[in-house]
């Protein structure tokens, strides 16, 4: 068990530091947005809920555009697609929020992540992880942590540390000039 | 052993000590004669002395013995608090940290600090004379050689021990794990019942004591008594005449419980001890519990979650119309309200929590530099959201680095510039409507807006050709890496100093405001919001999404008339008591989608100085709101202050008006600006 979590500590520390290869085997959590599967360490996850009531934060950008109330908590939600240029696709009953812990600036913080479903969970063996390079991949440098390949396609692993500490893809609508009157 | 717990109490309490001791000594040094503050002083020293020796800190209690020792002579009106005293004194107290860390003090500086001091109690003709009185006094706590044969000890409680919680058979009963025998009370002291003062114990006893038990020993009994005790070979009490070696009871007039031989639990004793502490704290302190931070947190939360439930439990009871249903939700909303009204107040602390450290700061600023400098405080009882005190300890220390170091001048320029040649700064705090503002003001040479402009110009910060008003050339020394300073001191001119000040303020959502009049002195204003966990709101709607606007800001309430119902930014002002008040559209600074209503409202709030209204469809109604952080996600979502969970358990958010206006308005500029463009 703690074996697990330092492991998942390393999986989400900032990606500035070069990612060193997890010692173990680790369990992940497979989710879908759009096409695109995706994976993130079990033990950043809290819990997988139905789609609740979300509230629209104005000139918050397409990454986190709304909040929500988790357990009396107000948590921030994200939509990894629009980090990762992820078209949301597939039956919204299937929809499913993801809460999960993450280390933003030295706090752990829950946010929410949209998933448009929720698959399994696997053990993954770090020797399966191939690393991410620039040239491969169509996203910014830094958002994946790498990826492994499955019967049913590559599964990306995201760098959420990363994907929140970048600025936000859509600028401050605030900011914005005005529509015209 | 002591626990953690109690360690953690102990620190705790040493670090008030502390505070309490810096202030006293600082003062003193203002009023010298006050024995007021020297009987604070010496009662501050005797406290850390006596917890140290109870946490087994030994050497901090022998060295805070000695320099009771040395300020005894003050106590006793032998000797004068003078500044050089003060000064040594206060080094004396940084001492106490370091030896409360088991620090060992190889170069001698704390023996050293002792000698200077008693010497400048002394003055100099005495000073050798009171350097061994002092190192005499603080022998008892050394490891001194122990007493060789028997010894006797007399002991009397002095003042009124029972008032101050003083238990002799507890004393007593130390004695005897010391080993002591054949105590016998002397009880020819004690008055007619008539004339007995219950709170004074008049009884004189004696003990045996085996050899080999130090003074150190007896002292630590007596630690937190008052009592007179002398310690004498035992040959010498021979010709003395002897008393009937079994005690005799002394219930007869005392109090039941003084029997020397009452088994005491060994475990009892220490706790029954602390007890008697009350010998010390003033009557105040003794009303207060200490209670850790997270348990407060805990309760704030829990309530919070209480004022969310009650809300809806209020809604729901109104749905169901059954009058036993809407009478119990009544009740219980009543009953959050006390209850969150109480929880409240517990999270507020005064300024003062946060001075004390602030006067010795600027005191030994101004020593360093060899500036005299009068510090004043004004509000210190202005009262404060924890959170928020602990988050502005370090900007203010760096403001009032800056107003003493930059700020304030050379004695020697001041005279020619005939003003007083003591500078004044000022720390003053008050609650401004929804805001708490923090001013340091000082009366030095100003800020040169000139200068500042030339050195941002030279820095690259602005173009030569920026056109800035004064407050706003004034503001760029919160610019990342600023400083006018040419040289580096040892205080500040890094320029890092303002970045941090103004980065603090930012994450807490407040501002920062200069004003400097060149030659006149310069005031530095932290504007903060009350960051109180649950305020009044007006929650409105707007294109079906529900915002609280805090009822602190809002003002009035109005319709909007018919003939603003288009948006016109030229036209966009509303007559309300004969002034013209600018508003702003909710659904166009947020970009809703779909027509407004036929009819909408405009509520007025007061914001950015001065009026401004803010157009939603429909106000719904005042509501108690639990403020909830946004995640630091949204940091950059500067009109949302907070949000709030409603009585369906959806978020609302919490409308910021300051930061909205301005939002808006840079906005009409751009769009001014884009429009004189194309035209």
């Amino acid at each position: 068990m703690t074996d697990t979590q330092t492991v998942s500590q390393t999986a989400l520390s900032p990606a500035s530091a070069p990612v060193p290869p997890p010692a173990r085997a680790q369990t992940m959590v497979t989710f879908s947005i759009g096409p695109q599967r995706l994976a993130i360490p079990a033990t950043a996850l809290l819990e997988v809920m139905d789609p609740l009531p979300v509230t629209r934060v104005p000139g918050a950008g397409r990454l986190v555009p709304a909040v929500l109330n988790v357990r009396g908590s107000v948590v921030p939600l994200v939509d990894l697609g629009a980090a990762l240029g992820l078209v949301r696709r597939g039956d919204p009953r299937n929809h499913r929020f993801i809460v999960v812990e993450v280390d933003l600036d030295g706090d752990l913080s829950t946010v929410v992540i949209h998933a448009d479903a929720v698959h399994d969970v696997t053990t993954l063996n770090p020797q399966a992880i191939l690393k991410a390079t620039a040239a491969m991949s169509p996203w910014p440098a830094g958002f994946l942590l790498g990826l492994y390949n499955t019967d049913t396609g590559f599964v990306l692993l995201p760098n959420l540390v990363q994907i929140f500490s970048a600025p936000p893809p859509a600028p401050n609508k605030l900011t914005k000039e005005g529509p015209a009157t | 052993m002591i626990s953690d717990d109690l360690a953690d109490v102990f620190q705790e309490e040493l670090r008030e000590l502390l505070d309490s001791l810096d202030r006293g000594l600082l003062d003193l040094r203002m009023t010298p004669d006050d024995p007021g503050l020297i009987d604070q002083v010496f009662r501050d020293l005797h406290t850390i002395k006596g917890n140290g020796a109870m946490f087994g800190f030994a050497e901090l209690s022998a060295f805070v013995h000695g320099f009771e020792t040395a300020f005894e002579r003050i106590r006793s009106g032998a000797a004068q608090a003078t500044p050089e005293v003060i000064r040594l004194a206060l080094r004396a107290r940084d001492e106490i940290p370091a030896l409360l860390q088991g620090q060992q003090d190889d170069a001698g500086t704390r023996q050293s600090l002792l000698v200077d001091l008693s010497a400048a109690l002394a003055g100099a003709q005495a000073g050798s004379a009171v350097l061994t009185e002092a190192t005499a006094a603080a022998a008892p706590y050394m490891p001194s050689a122990p007493q060789q044969g028997p010894q006797s000890l007399r002991f009397s409680l002095d003042g009124p021990a029972f008032d101050l919680g003083v238990r002799p058979e507890l004393l007593l009963a130390e004695l005897q794990e010391l080993g002591a025998t054949r105590f016998t009370a002397e009880t020819q002291d004690i008055p007619p019942l008539e004339q007995l003062d219950p709170s004074v114990c008049h009884i004189l006893w004696r003990c045996d004591l085996p050899a080999g038990i130090t003074a150190a020993a007896i002292e630590d009994v007596f630690m937190f008594a008052e009592a007179q005790w002398t310690l004498t070979p035992h040959e010498s009490l021979a010709d003395q005449p002897q008393v009937p070696a079994t005690p005799e009871p002394a219930t007869k007039t005392e109090a039941a419980g003084t029997q020397p031989d009452t088994p005491t639990p060994q475990a009892s004793a220490p706790r029954a001890l602390s007890k008697a502490k009350p010998t010390e704290p003033k009557a105040t302190a003794a009303a207060t519990v200490r209670v850790p931070a997270e348990r407060l947190d805990a309760l704030m939360d829990a309530v919070g979650e209480l004022v969310i439930v009650e809300a809806r439990l209020a809604e729901l009871a109104l749905q169901a119309q059954d009058p036993a249903l809407l009478t119990t939700a009544e009740q219980i909303t009543r009953l959050a309200n006390g209850l969150r009204d109480a929880t409240m107040t517990l999270r507020m602390v005064p300024l003062r929590s946060l001075v004390g450290r602030f006067r010795r700061l600027v005191s030994e600023l101004a020593d360093t530099l060899g500036k005299p400098v009068n510090f004043v405080v004004q509000g210190e009882d202005t009262e404060l959201d924890k959170t928020l005190i602990e988050k502005l300890a370090d900007p203010l220390v760096h403001l009032l680095r800056n107003a003493l170091d930059h700020g304030i001048e050379p004695q020697t320029v001041r005279r020619a510039a005939q003003k007083p040649e003591a500078s004044s700064v000022t720390l003053s705090a008050a609650h401004e409507g929804t805001e708490v503002v923090v001013r340091i003001s000082d009366d030095g040479k100003g800020i040169d807006s000139d200068q500042i402009r030339s050195r941002a110009i030279a820095m690259g910060l602005i173009a030569p050709e920026t056109d800035l008003s004064r407050s706003e050339t004034l503001a760029l020394i919160f610019a990342p890496g600023f400083s006018t300073a040419s040289q580096v001191t040892e205080l500040s001119g890094r320029g890092v100093g303002m970045d941090v000040v103004k980065r603090t303020i930012d994450g807490l959502r407040g501002r920062l405001e200069v004003s400097s009049e060149l030659g006149q002195g310069t005031t530095i204003s932290l504007h903060m919001p009350l960051t109180l966990a649950i305020i009044d709101g007006l929650l409105v709607e707007v294109a079906g999404e529900r915002y609280v606007l805090p009822m602190a800001v809002v003002q009035q309430i109005v319709e909007l008339p018919a003939e603003n119902a288009i948006p016109d930014a030229a036209a966009d002002f509303l007559e309300v008591r004969g002034q013209f008040v600018p508003f702003l559209r909710l659904r166009t600074a947020f970009d809703c989608q779909g027509d407004p209503p036929a009819s909408q409202n405009v509520v007025i709030v007061a914001a950015a100085g001065g009026r401004v209204g803010i157009v939603v469809d429909w106000v719904i109604g005042t509501h108690q709101i639990v403020i909830k952080q946004m995640s630091k996600l949204h940091e950059a979502v500067r009109s949302i202050s907070g949000a709030t969970i409603l009585g369906d358990g959806k978020v609302a958010l919490i409308l910021d008006a300051q930061q909205l206006i301005a939002l808006s308005r840079t906005r009409a500029d751009t769009a001014a600006a884009a429009r004189g463009a194309a035209a």
